[in-house]
């Protein structure tokens, strides 16, 4: 795979959904094959489902939804000659999360007879090269952040770092032709491909961002595969399901997706403008725009990780009760003073859990942003929620916290029996430990490919 | 008066990374769109009234592509921290529904 001239030169990319294990129809890859793409992929993560995923070592979406996705797409990769590459692989792009993957490509392999050179890009950083970055200044925090501590770095649970399209390169320049990457910006994939093809960094980051959402760029909306060519001065967008469009006002809409500008978009070495593109309808289904900047800036990669908060118990109740209902935030605070004298008789301190009190039909969604407090609900369900630094303590806080929402008097109380409907038995949930995301920083680094060892191996090959 | 869900096509939100929420206040007919933005009620200082933060703490685009206004704002709580209520904050909208525009 050389170097092309951009002159005249278009890269045709396609990517399957939104995330690796969502589906897409057999139908839309197979169009997309038939237009001789010149990469299929697909982003494998986000950190939208929370910290869960990051801190467990879990993937977000199931071994099976993820195999039969990696399936139709190795198997329509090896058949045609071109690469397959995976993103942000299971969810978080941890080491577990990049195994995962691996083993499903190596079990579709056995299982369809397909041999092939793989690369695994590995994001997961070590602790130790971490603190020697930030004793050596170059960890900074992005926005309000605070200053990152060594004590951070040492509690975490896991920390990736998000790489940008060169560890990609490097694999394809080495002739890999199955690529598993662990956590990214969403676009690297793409980005990687179109540059390996002399596309220059500002339509082929561009087209990246389309394609990393595959048909979010499309209407109507549904999880399904996206085709986008890009050249040197431009990038074209078009759903491979007939029944799917591209218009300018979709395309442009993608632009506002999970960005905190439409316009500016902050990216490992540079920042990508589109302030100044022109998005224009080839034929109804198909657009073209022109006109997006790259900006170079001091190499950067961004960090995330996730902390062990605690160990977490809940309960689901609710109430019908007019009387409790109009006095539920006294009452609420009765079961807060209540349930702490119980806990400190079991000879536990304060600061060993936290009781975390939801009022769904007041304002369990938006909580202080809620700007209809004094709605009068007929009903609310109460979740109680105990965060602890053991298990143990989760369940007892939260049974003692159970009982006294269910038994507990308040002024003017008609039912006697029980102040709560407890839609569960058991009433009381483990959840087992949970986590946080902890870092907002970036580190400067000079080798966009020092964070992300690359391993290589060969697929079924008979030994 | 007219209010904001009476006329637009989206009022929106989701997470910008794990510690911003972004709205979006998006039409689907340009001379609604241009209508609406003349009389310049969307602006940062409204979005940082209804939600009770800094105005300059809001990052406001116009951006008229989409037809779409964007604001971004500080989660209260990091995506999935204990006592966060809305983990892809895909539910902060309602205030933008009730905004009214003097159309």
């Amino acid at each position: 795979m050389s170097t092309a001239s951009p002159q005249n030169k278009e890269v045709r990319m396609m990517s399957a959904s939104g995330i690796l294990g969502y589906g897409f129809p057999e139908a839309s890859l197979n169009t997309a094959l038939e237009r001789k793409p010149h990469m299929i992929g697909v982003d494998g993560g986000s950190s939208d489902p929370g910290p869960h995923y990051l801190g467990s070592g879990k993937t977000l979406n199931s071994r099976l939804a993820m195999k039969r996705d990696l399936s139709l797409l190795l198997r329509g990769a090896i058949r045609n000659g071109i690469p397959m590459m995976v993103g942000t692989c299971g969810g978080a792009g941890a080491e577990p999360h990049l195994q995962v993957c691996a083993d499903i490509i190596r079990e579709v392999a056995r299982e369809h007879g397909l041999s092939f050179k793989m690369a695994l890009i590995h994001a997961e950083q070590d602790k130790g090269f971490l603190l020697e970055q930030l004793a050596a200044g170059k960890i900074r925090p992005l926005g309000n952040a605070p200053e990152l501590k060594a004590q951070d770095i040492e509690g975490a649970e896991r920390i990736v770092g998000m790489m940008g399209p060169e560890p990609y390169r490097q694999a394809l320049a080495a002739g890999a032709q199955v690529i598993l990457g662990g956590r990214g910006t969403d676009p690297a994939p793409w980005v990687a491909l179109a540059m390996h093809h002399g596309v220059p960094e500002a339509p082929a980051w561009y087209a990246g961002k389309m394609l990393e959402c595959a048909c979010n760029a499309a209407i109507p909306k549904k999880h399904d595969c996206l085709l986008v060519t890009v050249g040197e001065d431009f990038v074209q967008a078009e759903p491979l399901n007939p029944e799917l469009r591209c218009t300018p006002m979709s395309v442009a809409v993608q632009a506002l997706h999970e960005n905190a500008s439409p316009v500016i978009r902050y990216e490992p070495g540079g920042v990508v403008h589109s302030e100044k593109c022109n998005l224009s309808a080839i034929t109804d289904r198909v657009v073209r725009i022109t006109g997006m900047e790259w900006k170079p800036a001091p190499y950067t990669i961004k960090l995330e990780g996730a902390r062990r908060v605690g160990f977490s118990a809940f309960t689901i109740a609710a109430t019908r009760d007019p009387g409790l209902i109009g006095q539920i935030d006294s009452f609420l605070d009765f079961v807060r003073e209540s349930t702490a004298t119980k806990v400190k008789a079991l000879g536990l301190a304060t600061e060993d859990y936290q009781l975390v009190l939801r009022v769904y039909g007041r304002d369990g969604v938006m909580g202080a942003w809620e700007p209809s407090k004094d709605a009068k609900p007929i009903e609310v369900s109460l979740i109680a929620e105990v965060v602890a630094t053991t298990q143990e303590i989760a369940n007892a806080a939260l049974s003692l916290a159970r009982v006294t929402l269910l038994h507990s008097d308040f002024p003017g109380r008609m039912c006697r029996e029980g102040n709560m409907a407890f839609p569960f038995s058991p009433s009381d949930v483990e959840r087992g430990p949970i986590y946080e995301f902890m870092l907002q920083h970036v580190i400067e680094i000079d080798d966009p490919l020092k964070m992300f060892p690359i391993e290589y191996e060969t697929v079924g090959a008979t030994a | 008066m007219t209010r904001l869900k009476d006329i637009a096509k989206a009022c929106k939100s989701k997470n910008a990374g794990p510690f911003h929420i972004t709205l979006d206040i998006m039409f689907d007919d340009l001379k609604l769109f241009e209508r609406v933005r003349a009389t310049g009620v969307i602006r940062a200082e409204l979005i940082a009234q209804l939600y009770g933060v800094p105005v300059d703490s809001v990052q406001f685009t116009e951006y008229p592509p989409a037809l779409a206004w964007k604001a971004t704002i500080a989660r209260r709580i990091p995506s999935g921290a204990v006592g966060d209520t809305d983990i892809y904050g895909a539910q902060q909208h309602a205030p933008l529904l009730d905004i009214e525009v003097p159309i």
